[in-house]
């Protein structure tokens, strides 16, 4: 029988808040077997993680694993219970390049990174002319992960034009997008890879320095790149025949706007995070007035593995609106929530379905591109993602993140939800976006408060194409497409709020009322004891003046014989 | 400046690396007191108005005292979702913390932050950083109570 040389536990930020550290000290305390804390392999919603590698060179994972005796021992015995397998349909779809490392390997062992090919890319980059660097860039179509989707060699080529060494190469690891997540795992998995990635950037373009500007709400990430860059400069790699290169990372101080070009090189200079109008561009004046360049997270992450197997080969997967894979932060309403990774121009049914594990009857669109882009029915889910498909209906690809929204979400109070984030986050520079999205959020919380009326949706549509002409930045020009795109493609839910007053979802609270069906009711009276404002009587009426609507009686009964119901109709 | 600002040495007094010290003042003395922007102010060369104008842009800066536990409860796209209001709405009915405000006995702040980047365990919470996720009223209520206790 083959026998367990180490364990791997994942333990990325989704590691930890699932319980991972607890299990670590079991195992630690059960066995004398090197345990090695890994980053995450993406399969978020079976974590904690536990991989046995075995003499053999295989291993065998354990999934939800809990700090018990029963499951450490099921893992040392290597028991058939608890095994983890990755869902068949997800095997076939995936295509692991970028995050093939992560989740297996130490994040913070840097000869863990070099034994598995770490830094051969800068090794090669290094035998080439820095021109060459970016000609194998353009050649591998790498276009930038960050949600514009701007050719990345053509950007390098303009750093690169620059006279002298005074450059600053400076990496986005903002992350603003609310639900979106492949950027922390990326830093937090793998931070030597993105690293080199920038390491390739400073050679090709002569830059000599290095920033990293990452948000203050990922401290595992912060961390790790802080080791690794530690690991960097002792190892030397960063020293290059005519010069040294300087990394350092800068922590945002949570402004959503910040994650835009020169608002982030506002912030990194101790500035209050304004956009300013372009030109000049930052590669002509950027940080400090020097040359200045910014890539995505993940676009760094593409580049050793671009080195490693040329352009060409690069390019080979994906299609024409994307080359290469694309990572994407799976989460809502589906089974399997989590990070992918895929060829690009992979279909949206394939993702949320087959990837994800959602019930194509509970599904009703996806939101991909957070607040800056738009959702797509599900009708629609045959459409490639890629750059240019996802624009055409109204959303963007963005940097990836995708939530799945099902049958029982309003898409007038999702529409809310995005615009009271983008109009708290408005710098308050352009007229428009200030005064203008903060309208657009007071109309759509009438509406879902039910006092709307159809008047109010062409204000919105109105309001919606103004903005986007009249900012500055992508914050403003992006703001309106979540209402816009809702009210496209469900404007129906709006007209039933506004002239009906009824929310299909059964969501907006003003609008709906508890109802106890006596029906299938066994008198326990958990929902009397769960409720925190008592509004349930003895006879199980609810007062609907006093019930908050919390849902706290629907999760407390057994029965399942609470319900949500139009309002007035709890009869 | 206040001897009690000493700790800014750490940091070269460029006016570009005002983010950093503020950071540094919050992370020492948990928010930016008056006394914090004076001394922020004379250390990187700027004018009070204008570090005021850096502090109230940045939402991670606090200029109230918080409590000893920080809750921040994600309000991001998936936390949101799966139930973030509901959250609010626990915390208020059995805590009344509402979201920038301080429990009366000092122990917990409520903030609501955008993402976390633990979304695939949404509704997801923290406290002093650490991250809660997958949480429902009752799991959520024991896990504020040991921090109560500690
Ligand atoms: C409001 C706003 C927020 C943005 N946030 C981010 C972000 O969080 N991360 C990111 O990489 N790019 C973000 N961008 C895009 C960047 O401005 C920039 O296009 C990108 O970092 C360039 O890198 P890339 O070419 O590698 O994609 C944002 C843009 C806008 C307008
Ligand atoms: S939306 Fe809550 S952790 Fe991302």
């Amino acid at each position: 029988m083959s026998k367990i040389v180490a364990i791997k536990i994942g333990l990325a930020s989704c590691g930890i808040a699932a319980g991972g550290e607890a299990v670590l000290a079991e195992l630690k305390k059960a066995t004398d077997l090197p345990v090695i804390e890994v980053g995450c392999i993406g399969h978020c919603y079976a974590e904690p993680l536990v991989e046995a590698c075995l003499d053999d060179g295989s291993s065998v994972i354990y999934g939800n694993v809990k700090a018990t005796e029963k499951d450490i021992q099921n893992i040392l015995s290597l028991a058939e219970e608890g095994r983890f397998e990755i869902p068949a349909a997800r095997k076939a779809k995936e295509l692991v390049k970028v995050l093939a490392l992560a989740g297996k390997i130490s994040p913070v062992d840097f000869d863990d990174y070099t034994a598995n090919g770490g830094y051969e890319g800068l090794k090669k980059a290094r035998m080439m002319k820095p021109e060459e660097v970016i000609e194998e860039i353009k050649l591998s179509g790498l276009r930038g992960r960050g949600g514009g989707g701007f050719p990345t060699g053509m950007k390098w080529g303009f750093l690169a034009a620059k006279p002298g060494f005074d450059k600053t190469v400076i990496c986005n690891a903002d992350e603003g997008d609310p639900g979106a997540f492949m950027d922390r795992s990326l830093m937090e998995s793998v931070p030597h890879q993105v690293l080199e990635g920038m390491l390739i950037a400073a050679y090709a373009t002569g830059a000599s320095r290095l920033i990293i500007y990452c948000r203050a709400e990922y401290p595992m990430a912060i961390k790790h790149l802080k080791i690794a860059i530690e690991q960097i400069n002792a190892h030397k790699i960063n020293c290059f025949d005519d010069r040294t290169i300087e990394i350092s990372i800068k922590e945002g101080a949570g402004a959503f706007v910040c994650g835009e070009e020169t608002a982030l090189i506002a912030s990194l200079e101790g500035q209050r995070g304004m956009p300013r109008f372009r030109p000049p561009f930052p590669t002509d004046s950027g940080y400090q007035g020097k040359p200045t360049m910014i890539n995505n997270v993940e676009t760094f992450g593409n580049v050793p593995i671009i080195l490693r197997e040329g352009g060409k080969n690069f390019a080979s997967v994906g299609s024409e609106g994307g080359r290469g894979t694309k990572l994407f932060a799976l989460a809502g309403d589906l089974k399997y929530p989590g990070l992918v990774e895929v060829p690009m121009g992979t279909t949206l049914r394939e993702i949320v379905f087959e990837i994800g594990g959602a019930d194509p009857d509970h599904v009703k669109a996806v939101q991909t591109g957070g607040p800056s882009g738009g959702c797509i029915p599900v009708e629609m889910f045959d459409t490639p993602v890629d750059y240019d498909s996802l624009r055409s209906l109204g959303a963007i690809m963005g940097s990836g993140g995708m939530i799945v929204i099902g049958n029982d979400r309003c898409m007038v109070e999702t529409a809310r939800y995005f615009l009271d984030f983008t109009h708290r986050e408005s710098c308050g520079k352009c007229t428009f976006c200030r005064v203008g999205t903060t309208r657009m959020f007071e109309i759509l919380e009438r509406i879902v408060a039910g006092k709307g009326c159809e008047a109010d949706l062409d204000t919105l549509e109105d309001l919606g194409k103004k903005i986007k002409a009249g900012s500055l930045c992508g914050l403003g020009q992006t703001a309106p497409n979540p209402v816009l795109a809702t009210l496209r493609y469900y404007r129906h839910e709006y007209l039933e709020h506004v002239n009906e007053n009824k929310c299909r979802a059964m969501q907006c609270n003003a609008l709906v009322d508890i109802y106890i069906n006596k029906d299938n009711c066994v008198k326990c009276k958990m929902c009397l004891r769960s409720c925190p404002v008592n509004a349930i009587s003895d006879d199980f009426v609810v007062d609907p003046a006093v019930c908050t609507r919390c849902n706290s009686c629907l999760d407390s009964c057994p029965k399942k014989t609470i319900i949500r119901v139009a309002k007035g109709e709890a009869k | 400046m206040k001897t009690e600002f000493d700790f800014l040495k750490s940091i070269a007094p460029e006016p570009g690396n005002l983010i950093k010290g503020l950071q540094l003042i919050q992370a020492t003395e948990g928010y930016i007191s008056e006394d914090g922007i004076r001394a922020a102010a004379e250390y990187f060369g700027r004018p009070e108005a204008d570090v005021e104008g850096v502090v109230s842009f940045y939402a991670q800066f606090k200029r109230v005292k918080p409590g000893k536990f920080q809750i921040s409860v994600c309000d991001g796209t998936a936390c949101h979702l799966k139930g973030a209001p509901l959250v609010h709405e626990w915390l208020y009915q059995d805590l009344k913390l509402k979201p920038g405000e301080t429990s009366p006995d000092g122990l917990f702040s409520l903030e609501t932050v955008a993402c976390l980047g633990c979304c695939s365990l949404a509704p997801v919470m923290s406290v002093n950083g650490r991250v809660y996720g997958k949480l429902e009223r009752k799991t959520m209520m024991k896990i504020l109570k040991e921090y109560a206790d500690k």
